[in-house]
């Protein structure tokens, strides 16, 4: 019936020691391709070095001409409007637009964009209204910056958006300050949280769904206290990626915020006066200070495009931290991989 | 009420609330197109066709408009946007093209041949060129690439042939499309990477299997499986050519001028403006109404342009679909 | 012995905490009958008159005698002390094989016993993983594979997997593929067609698709979609075929019919099947070579390793008792 013993275990084969070198063999040698082939492979490895030396060239030029120029008191002092910008203030003020314009838009992109995601995945009907949403993110994605700062131009110049900016005496109004600059940014940014988001939910399984139902929770009652937390990283990520394009964004800071030097308060309450108003934010101070603006002090060009770029690689390497963090409790997204 | 926003939702409102939100982000796309074409009307009705030709400097009929005050005559609103909508053809395609060969290989490389120590320099290195804004690209063209093409690529010579019709000083479509090119690469190369991780490798290692060698058994299977990721990186990058205003505002020299093709290599020193750059760089002059309907008219151009690509993709991604490629 | 009776059904339990009424069983249970044990079954040697013999195999039954086994010709590949290694961790240790035309080998072993691997290494496929070395020699008509360029091998030495991998394109294209990517120029589908057509043959896949060569590989069943792959490895004219597990991922049907294309197929290759299946092995193979944690344990004919094994080791595998 049963056998007995367990069977015996072979001899034991003495230590070979390590295990042989790789000899010399007839590999895939690229000389034996067709020409075509090792064509495409050298061309392959060309652009493979050529996008490693171009990253690497921008990021250490940016970073040795940054050092170059940058100074503490440029960042702590406002600038000041002067014949030779080169000697006379800082960027502070733009530096502080940058903050407050990227805080205003991530605040509002938000919670639309959980809101759309979370409609989508969890409800969803009918389906032929999900897709046309689907799709109208798709194109808020896609259009040009430039084609949505006018957009807002045109939205808020409208009368009763007057309350937003600042409006004349004949009814005439502005259009431009800080809170339509911050809707629109929210627009950039709305389509990359809507992904996050939109991926982390449909990534958890069904039966968490289930569990909740089956302990008598409600529908929206799952979904805020047992889906929205669990992709608290997912949103992190694409808020950071968001607030990184916001950073970014120098054609909607033109058209939409004036892009004067400093921040000019509008009206006479405190706090909101400073979102009615106009101002500039660090990239449009690089725009302006570059040959092709007006202000022609590249110095201060290089080191506020310095500090832009401090800015945003520190949110990309949010993003990554975030993801790793989040990946421990099983939830990954995909920018690239870690692969 | 807000008694009511305390009490548990019920599903219904729920429901209601998000689907709001959602159909939000519809009203806005509506309200988008229809707010910029009803601004970009007045332009279209003076010039009519002719708007898409070239009828003249566009520089000088831009000036025009801006001279012209808040009651602009009906002559001011002539406008052929042909050297605009030329110098975007001319920066999108190159640039998409030269970008999507370089990225279509990098990508390559990245998933397959690259070693270990290199690909996780190039990794992050990409992740970074993505996330860098365009006022920085602009920065360094107008600094560094501009003066070394105007001084350095540009011969003396060159500059007298082409004296009496334009000045070549270095910005140029060269720098144009250099950094567009760099400037779309990354993203594409993402994409393209994801969509490549995403084909199961066991059709790569059955094709190797069958005696092809890895570069051939790579692109012959894994990359035609994956061409409908390719396109959608390729379409994306493209829509970002497209709508690029600041960078090349800054490097194309602002001068509404079509490269000619006829001047032989010259043709690439030349300056040109794309209908984005130009945007930009007149919107403080937007408050004059005929400066406003012609910039207004661009932008809704640079709109349906921008639909019409994703719509071309999608045409193009049907027959994909056939052979159980992962569309 | 307790036997619960009818008539105490539906009264209250003394000990029942909750003092309900519990319902009546449904079925009374006989705790004190006979029990009913099912014999092990008797290893019986049956000879028939062709002189082939039929071994039971453990639950089986007796099996029906098996057809004819292949006559082996000449040697096409031979392994000396073959070992391969993944990092430190000696996969392999020291295989020794002779692989012959005209019959099958089949390599039967448990999980982890290093048949895959020594599989993957007969066409260098082992090469592809960054960590993995190879000792000994493998030989194929007498010249040393490392010696041959890696993608001629691949050419003479095909193999088909364990999951159907077709390509995402049409049947035509599938088993045209190692053809066209093989030459200097890409011949034209007219040149290449009668090929495609004989491969197709080959693996008795030609009937259900010969009309349909251009739709989409993927969209037929599983079965047909690893003939499709069997075809497409013959279609670059092998030597030797190798299988890995085959079958394990088909219903029985699909299985019968690729066991009975490998029996045809064996008189113009030499085939080897890597299989956990010991019913199968039987079938199929005519020389049998069992692996385990690396070893080569036994190698001889099929009768002789299932019917009188003559390692321990061997015997305990084959009747069952671990696997």
């Amino acid at each position: 019936m049963a056998t007995s013993t367990p069977p015996a275990l072979p001899p034991l084969r003495p230590a070979g020691g390590a295990p042989p070198a790789r000899k010399r063999r007839a590999n895939e040698s690229v000389s034996t391709w067709r020409w075509t082939d090792r064509i495409g492979y050298v061309l392959m490895w060309g652009a493979g070095l050529l996008v490693c030396a171009i990253g690497l060239s921008i990021v250490v030029y940016m970073m040795f001409r940054g050092l170059q120029y940058l100074r503490p008191s440029l960042i702590f002092s406002h600038p000041q409007a002067g014949l030779d910008q080169s000697k006379t203030g800082g960027f502070l003020d733009p530096l502080l637009g940058t903050i407050l314009l990227t805080v205003l838009g991530i605040t509002i992109a938000v919670p639309i964009a959980i809101g759309a995601a979370t409609w989508i995945v969890e409800y969803g009907r009918p389906t032929w209204l999900a897709r046309l949403v689907d799709s109208g993110i798709e194109i808020i994605a896609g259009t040009p910056d430039i084609v949505i700062a006018l957009f807002g131009l045109v939205l808020f110049q409208q009368g009763i958006f007057g309350w937003m900016s600042f409006t004349a005496q004949g009814g005439a109004v502005f259009g431009r300050s800080f809170l339509t600059a911050g809707c629109m940014m929210s627009l950039i940014a709305m389509p990359m949280v809507f992904a996050a988001t939109r991926e982390g939910l449909q990534a958890i399984p069904g039966h968490v769904r289930e569990a909740s139902y089956a302990l008598g929770k409600t529908k929206a009652a799952t979904i805020r206290r047992v889906l929205l937390p669990s992709v608290k990283a997912n949103i992190s990520t694409g808020a950071a990626l968001g607030m990184g394009r916001i950073a970014g964004d120098t054609a909607i800071v033109v058209v939409l915020l004036g892009a004067t030097l400093t921040l000019d308060p509008e009206g006479g309450v405190p706090g909101l006066k400073v979102l009615k108003g106009t101002g500039g934010t660090l990239t449009s101070f690089v725009y302006n200070n570059s040959p092709a603006g007006e202000g022609n002090a590249p110095q201060k060009a290089y080191a506020a495009a310095f500090v832009l770029l401090l800015i945003v690689v520190a949110l990309n390497f949010a993003v990554d931290l975030i993801a790793r963090s989040g990946a421990k409790t099983g939830l990954e997204t995909s920018r690239l991989g870690a692969k | 009420m807000l008694e009511r926003l305390r009490e548990p939702w019920t599903d219904r409102r729920a429901e209601r609330v998000l689907g709001a939100l959602a159909c939000l982000v519809l009203l806005i796309i509506i309200f988008m197109i229809v707010f910029v074409a009803l601004r970009a009307w007045p332009s279209f009705r003076e010039n009519g066709l002719s708007w898409f030709s070239a009828k003249g400097n566009a520089d000088v009929q831009m000036s025009r408009m801006v001279n012209s005050g808040a009651n602009p005559t009906n002559a001011d609103y002539q406008f052929g946007a042909w050297p605009l909508i030329f110098g975007t053809l001319l920066t999108t395609v190159f640039a998409t093209v030269l970008g999507l060969v370089f990225s279509l290989l990098s990508a390559i490389f990245i998933v397959e041949f690259a070693p270990e120590g290199i690909r996780r320099l190039i990794v992050p290195v990409v992740r970074l060129l993505a996330a860098v804004p365009s006022v920085i690209y602009g920065l360094i063209g107008i600094l560094v690439l501009t003066p070394f093409v105007g001084n350095h690529l540009i011969s003396s010579g060159r500059k007298k042939s082409v004296e009496f019709v334009i000045q070549l000083s270095g910005t140029s479509l060269l720098v144009a499309v250099v950094i567009l090119t760099i400037m779309i690469t990354p993203i594409m190369i993402a994409i393209t990477v994801d969509g490549l991780y995403a084909i199961p490798r066991a059709w790569k290692e059955g094709a190797v299997a069958l005696g092809v060698n890895r570069w051939r058994a790579m692109w012959t299977v894994t990359v035609r499986a994956a061409r409908p990721a390719i396109m959608a990186g390729a379409v994306l990058a493209t829509a970002r050519a497209l709508g690029e205003a600041i960078m090349i505002a800054m490097v194309s020299g602002a001068k509404a001028f079509s490269p000619n093709p006829a001047d032989g290599l010259t043709f690439i020193f030349e300056p040109m403006n794309t209908l984005a750059a130009n945007i930009v760089q007149n919107s403080e002059s937007i408050n004059a109404p005929a400066m406003q309907a012609t910039l207004y008219a661009t932008a809704l151009l640079l709109l349906v342009g921008g639909f019409a690509l994703s719509l071309g993709s999608w045409i193009a991604k049907q027959p994909l679909k056939k052979y159980g490629t992962r569309a | 012995m307790i036997e619960r009776d009818e008539q105490q059904a539906g009264m209250r339990h003394a000990s029942d905490p909750r003092g309900e009424i519990l319902p009546p069983p449904v079925r009374r249970i006989r705790v004190d009958g006979p029990p009913t044990v099912a014999l092990p079954p008797q290893a019986e040697a049956v000879i028939d008159g062709d002189g082939l013999s039929a071994t039971t195999m453990p639950g089986a039954g007796t099996m029906p005698a098996r057809p004819q086994r292949g006559v082996a010709g000449r040697e096409r590949m031979s392994l000396k002390t073959l070992s391969v290694f993944y990092g430190d961790n000696e996969a392999v240790k020291g295989v020794s094989l002779s692989i012959r035309e005209g019959e099958v080998l089949a390599l039967i072993g448990p999980s982890g016993c290093g048949k895959t691997t020594l599989l993957r290494t007969l066409n260098r496929l082992t090469e592809l993983t960054p960590s993995a070395r190879r000792a000994g020699v493998i030989r194929i008509d007498g010249t040393d594979v490392d010696d041959i360029e890696v993608t001629a091998l691949r050419r003479r030495v095909s193999m088909v997997f364990q999951q159907p991998n077709p390509f995402p394109m049409s049947i035509f294209d599938n088993v045209a593929y190692a053809l066209r990517e093989q030459g200097a120029k890409r011949p034209s589908k007219k040149v290449l067609e009668p090929y495609v057509i004989e491969a197709l043959g080959r693996a008795g896949l030609l009937d259900e698709v010969k009309d349909k060569l251009d739709h989409p590989a993927l969209r037929l069943s599983g079965g047909q979609q690893q003939r499709l792959c069997i075809a497409r490895a013959l279609a670059a004219g092998p030597e030797v075929l190798l299988m890995d597990e085959p079958c394990s991922a088909l219903d029985p049907k699909s299985t019968a019919v690729i066991e009975d294309l490998i029996v045809e197929l064996r008189s113009s290759l030499a085939v080897v099947i890597v299989t956990h299946n010991l019913q199968q092995a039987y079938r199929v193979g005519d020389h049998v070579a069992f692996m385990y944690l690396g070893d080569l344990v036994e190698y001889g004919p099929t009768e002789q390793v299932f019917s009188a094994p003559k390692a321990e080791r061997t015997r305990d595998y084959v009747r069952g008792s671990f696997g």
